[in-house]
């Protein structure tokens, strides 16, 4: 194998690895509420520019922007759970649709006239700029949001396998009426769920602001991926999206190294359908 | 029956007579439509372009003697059609052609635009002047540079600015100047991403460079790309001697990252505008592009000067410094305003005409192309550009040609 190609990999690993990041609030989200949150990717968009205004204020990279973004965002969740989510999760479908995808233009737009439509970046060694291990360049930045995503992974994983509290949630998830009866509030887990949710999703941006470009559409961009994420792992489960964006991380750096990067996103979404053609319910989902 | 007959007579006499009356209130004012790129990713572009067209509103509208030979500054208002006044109705495409074509179907059936101008993407001008072809309204591009968009046998487009056939003169004129000071120039890499503007500007300059002597080497890349890294590795392994950059600014953006973290510089980067003229491109990674080259027919010019003059109402209205494209965008904005005045009237036919009909001379232009003249297909046949660097990270000189130059072209690319 040549050594290009071993960069290609390592590479498309740590991609993946923040595809897994990007999609690890929406998997809960998703995943366990049922509900498909479309202003995903605009959340990720405002820990962006959490982290670019706690730099540009105090000077201080993501130690400080990332909590700062987590708690920040784990709060905005909590009031976009009881000031809409709660309400319309009793509508149909499409009304849950309509009422992320809104929120996802009141968040994009907001940004957009308070900041405008400049791009925005962080100093590019802010995270410690680029480790050579033997010829191998891997971006300090990427490595840390790497990191950072096996550690959420595995934190939500246990929360939800381990605790009562992951109990309570899966129960209200399962069967609202039915936990109620349990004597566990759907009100409250629901609410937890959402400040887990978004504090992850903000972490992401933060994290992920410090080697990409801040732009209030950035959601947009990313955003797709994140979805592809969470059913390609299958729904539910948290450990299943890391994995599915591992995989999709490595084959799009490989085809577009090998096909050309045109071809990248043909590759991956045709492997994509053909997986769902066998597996509907994703690698680690249950039918 | 009868009385739904009456009804709708009676609605139809109503709309024509508020129609008429609208006619009547329109005589003082000339109305054009813009369609930029508001929202959606592109739109640092669009809010420039909209900042350069309000810049161009004030000069036209209001008395500007000091910017000479410039033509609409010197008095308020049109001369032609008696002081009326020009009003531009905005449209956003949000990055999509088929909104881009929505927006100017609205424009011209609902505001009544008497000609068009945008839409900054070649992929959105291509769909937005078919239907002002459809509806007999002049549409003039002063930014697009898709080679196709003038190839459409199309009567009511017209074109200013210089387009990818120029560029492979300008470029190879450049290439071979930069050889004979010692640059190894044969093998050029064509980074472009897969729109409209990127494939037809990079089979253009594939074609022509091919003519010339030169190795083509293709990297192509979707564009809004999530990650470049494989490009840049593709690049680092293949060593072109020049790599040309036809990017936007966000996947500009993540190239110029990347180059960084992968330890990549090739000897000579060579933009086509776009994304490396956009001044929120030069505040993020300026400092890791330093000694990029980028086309470019704007130059400020000495103080006092008319260019100069605008530069600064620019900058205080953008809050950013005035950048080829918008440039560009104005310019083209001022011929077609021009034409109008020219024609005398708010009549499409007439305004048609009078772009046909347009002969500016280089004093009389904004920008440093050679002068203004439509041919058959209405692509501005005096166009031209220069290259520029981006010496210091921070702002461009002109460098080439020599004629043209502030500063000797610092060899080879710095990056950071």
């Amino acid at each position: 194998m040549s050594f290009v190609l071993v960069q290609v990999i390592v590479g498309g690993l740590l991609l993946g690895a923040v595809y897994a990041l990007f999609s690890s609030g929406l998997t809960l989200v998703w995943g366990m509420m049922n509900i498909v949150n479309f202003a995903h990717g605009d959340f990720v968009m405002l820990g962006m520019y959490v982290a670019f205004v706690v730099f540009t204020l105090f000077g201080v990279g993501p130690a400080a922007g990332a909590p700062i973004a987590m708690l920040l965002l784990a709060t905005l969740g909590v009031v976009v759970y009881f000031a809409l989510i709660r309400d319309i999760m009793k509508g149909p479908m499409l009304a849950q649709i309509l009422g992320t995808f809104g929120l996802a233009l009141l968040l994009r737009y907001s940004v957009f006239a308070w900041f405008g439509a400049n791009f925005l970046t962080l100093p590019q060694d802010i995270v410690g700029g680029t480790l050579v291990f033997a010829g191998l360049r891997i971006e300090a930045s990427r490595l840390l949001a790497g990191i950072v995503a096996l550690l959420v992974t595995l934190g939500l994983h246990l929360l939800l396998t381990r605790t009562t509290l992951g109990s309570k949630m899966l129960a209200v998830a399962e069967d609202a009426t039915a936990a109620q009866l349990m004597g566990i509030r759907p009100d409250s887990m629901q609410a937890i769920a959402w400040a887990i949710a978004a504090g992850a999703t903000g972490l992401a941006g933060a994290l992920i602001a410090t080697f990409f470009y801040i732009v209030p559409t950035v959601g947009e961009t990313l955003g797709i991926v994140a979805f592809v994420t969470v059913s390609l792992g299958g729904f539910g489960s948290v450990p299943g999206a890391l994995i599915a964006g591992l995989l999709i991380g490595v084959i799009e750096s490989l085809s577009g190294y090998l096909i050309g990067a045109v071809y990248q996103d043909i590759v991956v979404y045709a492997l994509f359908v053909s997986f769902l053609w066998f597996r509907p319910q994703g690698l680690m989902g249950k039918m | 029956m009868k009385l739904g007959r009456l009804l709708g007579l009676l609605c139809a006499a109503a709309i024509s007579l508020v129609l008429t009356s609208g006619a009547f209130a329109q005589d003082k004012v000339v109305k054009i439509g813009a369609i930029f790129p508001m929202t959606g990713n592109a739109a640092s572009a669009g809010i420039h372009a909209k900042a350069a067209i309000e810049v161009a509103l004030d000069i036209i509208n209001n008395a500007h003697p000091e910017l000479g030979a410039l033509p609409l500054a010197k008095n308020a208002g049109l001369a032609g059609l008696g002081g009326a006044k020009v009003e531009v109705v905005f449209a956003d495409n949000q990055g999509s052609p088929a909104t881009g074509q929505n927006q100017a179907l609205r424009l011209i059936t609902e505001e009544k635009v008497v000609a068009l101008t945008g839409a900054y993407q070649s992929g959105i001008t291509l769909t937005v002047s078919a239907i002002a072809e459809k509806y007999g309204i002049p549409f003039l591009t002063g930014e697009s540079v898709a080679a196709n968009l003038t190839e459409r046998g199309f009567k009511w487009f017209f074109r200013t600015t210089p387009i990818a056939t120029d560029f492979v003169r300008v470029y190879s004129d450049f290439l071979a100047d930069m050889k004979a000071q010692g640059m190894k120039t044969d093998n050029v890499a064509l980074v472009h991403d897969n729109t409209e503007y990127g494939t037809s500007v990079a089979n253009t300059i594939a074609t022509g460079f091919k003519e010339k002597g030169f190795n083509i080497i293709d990297v192509a890349y979707a564009s809004n790309a999530t990650d470049v890294q494989s490009q840049v590795l593709q690049l680092k392994e293949k060593k072109p001697d020049v790599v040309l950059m036809i990017s936007y600014t966000s996947d500009a953006i993540l190239f110029a990252k990347t180059m960084q973290a992968q330890d990549y510089k090739p000897p000579l980067l060579l933009a086509d505008d776009a994304g490396y003229s956009d001044p929120s491109f030069i505040k993020a990674v300026g400092k890791m592009s330093q000694g990029a080259f980028n086309r470019s027919a704007w130059s400020v010019g000495a103080p006092g000067s008319a260019t100069a003059l605008i530069a600064e109402m620019y900058k205080k209205k953008s809050g950013d410094d005035m950048d080829d494209t918008a440039g560009r965008q104005m310019q083209g904005f001022f011929v077609l305003v021009d034409a109008i005045d020219r024609a005398g009237s708010t009549d499409p036919a007439k305004i048609q005409a009078a772009l046909k009909a347009t002969d500016l001379k280089p004093e009389q232009l904004m920008m440093g192309y050679k002068g203004v003249k439509f041919d058959d297909k209405g692509q501005n046949i005096l166009a031209s550009a220069i290259i520029i660097q981006l010496q210091d990270g921070e702002n461009y000189f002109a460098v080439w040609p020599k004629s043209n130059a502030e500063k000797a072209p610092m060899l080879p690319y710095k990056g950071w």
